[in-house]
């Protein structure tokens, strides 16, 4: 693994061994003395060119828990394009001398654009609506945490499933470790030929939480999406937003799962964000080590 | 003991992944389970000996190799007490001198230090001394948890090489060795455990 | 001037149906004779056994770039490109900057042509004013100045009145109305075609319908009008058969297809290469298979490139930045080769794609072999295995879809007027 771009190139072996990783990792975060130093002297450029501050400081946090050096390049708003060229950028990048480039960019591909610039490991930190690979990690880091395994398990992935890249990881690496996914939402944000990743598309939050031990749901950008995707938050919330009801369709075990941040009321139930199912919170714990993993296992030595 | 490609499995310290001979491999046995179980109780009786109060003892092993051996020589030391005393674990991958940088990247196992060793004797268990680095890396990890009042270190093999100032306070069993040569500590065919040397 | 001969080849001119190994002569820049015994000794003989001949290709959708943006491409430069692609007669869109929606762009082209390009040079001139597709252009003006057809290629003339009328006043000056096709509404600000690949890529799409409901609108214009229609780069299975109907029911309406659409699906976006985002995106593995049909049941009538070449630096962005259009001129003919060497298309009909069928559509006297007319040829070896790099095009811009892609069939040398442009070594003609 040169570079982690997306949970689509991986296979079983690679997903286990950073999910093996991890949780040695989480265990470094727990002590009174949290950092190893095992990448002592390393930089690690964390380049967001789409503001994110949780994703940001998660990685953050895991650089410096390896004793890494961190340093944020951010910028809001344009386009890269409109500032300089991908190659300029790679280069710009490659004479500061960092060890690991992290990147966010509200653009599918620019991590792995960038990769082919750059001579050094490549993490995508979410692109666009096509991958955010360390999300995914921590998803199904948590659900080992949480029910043991992940092999036959139900997972269903509710909400704005066409902008999502937290939707496409997710989907490729619980479809990988083979789990059952279902996933649901307003059929104008069902992407065309998802079913091909080996999904399967229910028409109901009620189907697809039928007997579910895992539930995802998406964050729905609401300032984006409304009027054009959905009618309203009051119809969205009324149809696809998971309540203490809904939850009761699901397994007894069942655990529910968000990015966040979470719009309370809309795509969640504020009662249901609260209860005991929810590992949201373990979510972000879990982010810090996985990230570690991730940078760990791609800084060993470069052929 | 387990045959993954980490770098503490390995019995022989020297590097994560050096070219390990077969497992299988026939090789001449020097420690068998029997001779383990002497030594083990040996080791066991030697560091109540030194240390007196069990309950100031922390008995750690290194991953993989030395964490059954600590285990046995945790139960020996309570039956011989009659006091409970500390167990755990260390992965020290993270900590180790071939892996700070752009070394290997063996996959790490959890670290169990289910307490704080500040004020307790760390007693580090490993299957193999051979080069020291291992122990070094251990005694950077175990000062992570506390301040300890001291470290030692108890192996069932020590076989020379060592490229740092390290001495292995309580031992099974010392073996000249070659550099050419391994030795391994793993499970035996009747379910036990055994030492070969290849 | 002089008497020159190729000899032993194999010559195609799908105008008069020739396919046979014959010689031919030029003497003063035109076809001099054709034949087995020709008379006389010429003073230079070039050996072509085993190589075919071939009228120069003609290209009915080029940009040249030049006025405005001679840093993508100039005319010279287009020029070479084609060349080097065997082409002898380019026709050049109006999206340039000044848009070329007037008599003098239209002679200022026609005049930098002359000076500074290896082919023939023909001007396709705007619609619209401006290509914003609102007020039609001086069709009349601009045809006399030279225009062989009118096209806002680039943009889609939304307006359905505008374009009827468009239509109507194209049809009072005799000259085809070339359409881009794409709903600009339901394209949107998306990048490729909507379906798996662009799921999985997370690049927001455009359905095939973007294409199809324009084309169905333009085919009921041009029912309503009676004027001749081009459909531009038709990319969609659907799109090929609203137009066989079209045909069917009388309608004057003509298509084309590019080398990339014919030869490539959306699967290649899948390395998120910039060179694979043109207008209309690269489609389905069926609608490619559509196109192909359609160019061998003559549903298509032609290939045309859509040559669009970009500088490396403004194709080096995020891919939803990147500008539409791929080069094409230099690497069109073993596209289509592949047909016949896949037996799809007859070697005769192959050439005829890209002759005589898009000189008829556009009534240029080129594409053709005939005793007494200028000498523009290509000769070609239908066998040669090469590799694109991209350093060897003669284009200013190398975004080609193709880079590094092996191909069988290459263009070894071609004549506009008896004159090598392309591939001499200055001791053989």
């Amino acid at each position: 693994m040169k570079h982690l771009l997306g949970i689509e190139p991986l296979d079983r072996d690679e997903i286990g061994q950073i999910l093996d990783a991890a949780d040695a990792m989480l265990e470094i975060s727990q002590r009174e003395i949290k950092r190893v130093p095992t990448l002592r002297g390393r930089t690690v450029i964390n380049l967001f060119l789409e503001p994110s501050t949780r994703t940001r400081v998660s990685f953050e946090i895991a650089a410096k828990r390896l004793s890494a050096d961190a340093i944020n390049v951010s910028s809001s708003g344009s386009s890269l394009s409109k500032a300089e060229t991908l190659n300029d950028m790679a280069q710009n990048l490659a004479a500061m001398n960092a060890d690991v480039l992290v990147v966010r960019d509200r653009t599918a591909g620019v991590p792995a654009m960038l990769a082919e610039r750059v001579r050094i490991p490549v993490v995508n930190a979410g692109d666009g609506a096509h991958e955010h690979p360390t999300q995914a990690l921590l998803d199904a880091f948590t659900v080992r945490q949480s029910l043991g395994s992940i092999e036959g398990r139900v997972v269903a992935i509710v909400g704005d499933i066409a902008h999502s890249r937290v939707a496409r990881s997710a989907i490729h690496i619980f479809t990988k470790l083979g789990a059952e996914v279902r996933i649901a939402g307003p059929p104008t944000m069902m992407p065309v030929g998802i079913e091909e990743l080996g999904v399967k598309p229910c028409s109901s939050i009620e189907e697809a939480l039928d007997g579910a031990h895992v539930i995802c749901m998406l964050r729905i950008q609401r300032e984006r999406l409304e009027g054009a995707l959905f009618p309203s938050v009051r119809e969205y919330s009324r149809t696809y937003g998971l309540d203490l009801r809904l939850l009761r369709l699901a397994r007894p075990e069942a655990i529910v799962l968000h990015p966040g941040p979470i719009n309370r009321g809309v795509e969640i139930g504020s009662d249901v964000a609260d209860a005991e199912p929810s590992r949201i919170l373990d979510q972000v714990t879990n982010g810090v080590a996985v990230r570690m993993a991730v940078l760990y296992l791609l800084t060993g030595e470069q052929a | 003991m387990k045959s993954d490609q980490t770098a503490a499995s390995g019995s022989d310290e020297s590097a994560p992944d050096t070219s390990r001979p077969d497992p299988d491999a026939t090789g001449r046995v020097v420690l068998d389970g029997a001779g383990i179980q002497r030594a083990v109780a040996r080791i066991s009786h030697e560091i109540l000996e030194r240390n007196g109060d069990p309950e100031t003892i922390a008995i750690v092993g290194i991953e993989s190799g030395g964490v059954p051996i600590s285990e046995m020589i945790g139960g020996r030391v309570r039956e011989i007490s009659g006091a409970p005393v500390l167990l755990g674990s260390l992965d020290v991958t993270l900590y180790r001198d071939d892996v700070i940088g752009r070394g290997k990247r063996p996959v790490p196992h959890r670290t169990r230090m289910p307490f704080s060793v500040r004020g307790l004797r760390v007693v580090l268990v490993d299957d193999v001394v051979f080069t020291g680095r291992t122990i070094r890396a251990a005694m950077d990890a175990v000062i992570d948890f506390g301040r300890p009042e001291g470290i030692q270190v108890a192996a069932l093999v020590d076989r020379g090489h060592r490229e740092l100032p390290i001495q292995v306070d309580f031992v099974g069993k010392n073996i000249p060795t070659s550099r050419a040569e391994s030795v391994v500590f793993r499970p035996s065919a009747g379910g036990d455990y055994e030492v070969v040397l290849q | 001037m002089t008497r020159w001969r190729v000899r032993g080849a194999r010559v195609l001119d799908p105008a008069s149906g020739l396919d046979e190994v014959v010689d031919i002569d030029v003497e003063d820049g035109r076809i001099a004779g054709m034949g087995t015994d020709l008379p006389g000794i010429p003073e230079q003989v070039l050996e072509a056994t085993g190589l075919w001949v071939v009228p120069g290709f003609v290209d009915i959708h080029t940009h040249l770039r030049e006025p405005g943006q001679e840093y993508k491409e100039d005319i010279a430069s287009g020029a070479r490109s084609a060349a080097a692609g065997g082409f002898t007669t380019i026709c050049c869109m109006a999206n340039t900057d000044p848009v070329n929606d007037s008599p003098a762009v239209t002679e200022f082209i026609q005049r930098r042509a002359r000076d500074t390009a290896c082919v023939n040079v023909r001007v396709i001139a705007a619609a619209t004013q401006g290509l914003r597709g609102e007020i039609m252009s001086e069709m009349a003006g601009l045809a006399g100045a030279g225009a062989v057809a009118f096209s806002d290629d680039g943009y889609t003339i939304m307006d359905s009145s505008v374009m009827r009328r468009v239509l109507e006043y194209a049809k009072g000056v005799d000259r085809p109305v070339i359409a881009h096709c794409e709903d600009l509404a339901l394209k949107g600000a998306t990048a490729v075609h909507e379906g798996a690949h662009a799921t999985c890529c997370g690049l927001p799409g455009s359905p095939a319908e973007a294409e199809t409901i324009l084309v169905a609108r333009d085919l009921e214009l041009a029912r309503l009008t009676g004027a001749h229609l081009h459909v531009a780069h038709v990319s969609a299975a659907r799109s090929v058969e609203l137009i066989r109907d079209a045909k069917d029911a009388g309608v004057r309406v003509t298509a084309e297809v590019t080398p990339h659409h014919l030869a490539l699906t959306d699967a290649v976006i899948r390395g998120y290469d910039t060179n694979t985002k043109m207008a209309p995106p690269l489609r389905t593995a069926r609608d490619r298979e559509a196109l192909r049909d359609g160019l061998a049941d003559g549903t298509i009538d032609c290939v045309a490139t859509d040559h669009a070449p970009h500088a490396a630096y403004e194709k080096d962005v995020e891919y939803t930045s990147a500008p539409f259009g791929v080069v094409g001129l230099e690497t069109a003919l073993p596209v289509v080769l592949d047909l016949v060497h896949e037996k799809r298309l007859s070697a005769l009909d192959a050439i005829r794609r890209m002759t005589c069928a898009p000189a008829s559509l556009l009534r240029l006297r080129a594409g053709s072999l005939e005793i007494g007319a200028p000498a523009d040829l290509a000769l070609v070896d239908p066998e040669a295995i090469w590799k694109l790099d991209g350093p060897e095009l003669q284009s200013r811009s190398r975004n080609s879809a193709f880079l590094g892609r092996e191909f069988r069939g290459r263009v070894l040398r071609t004549w506009v007027a008896g004159r090598a442009v392309h591939g001499s070594d200055e001791t053989l003609p």
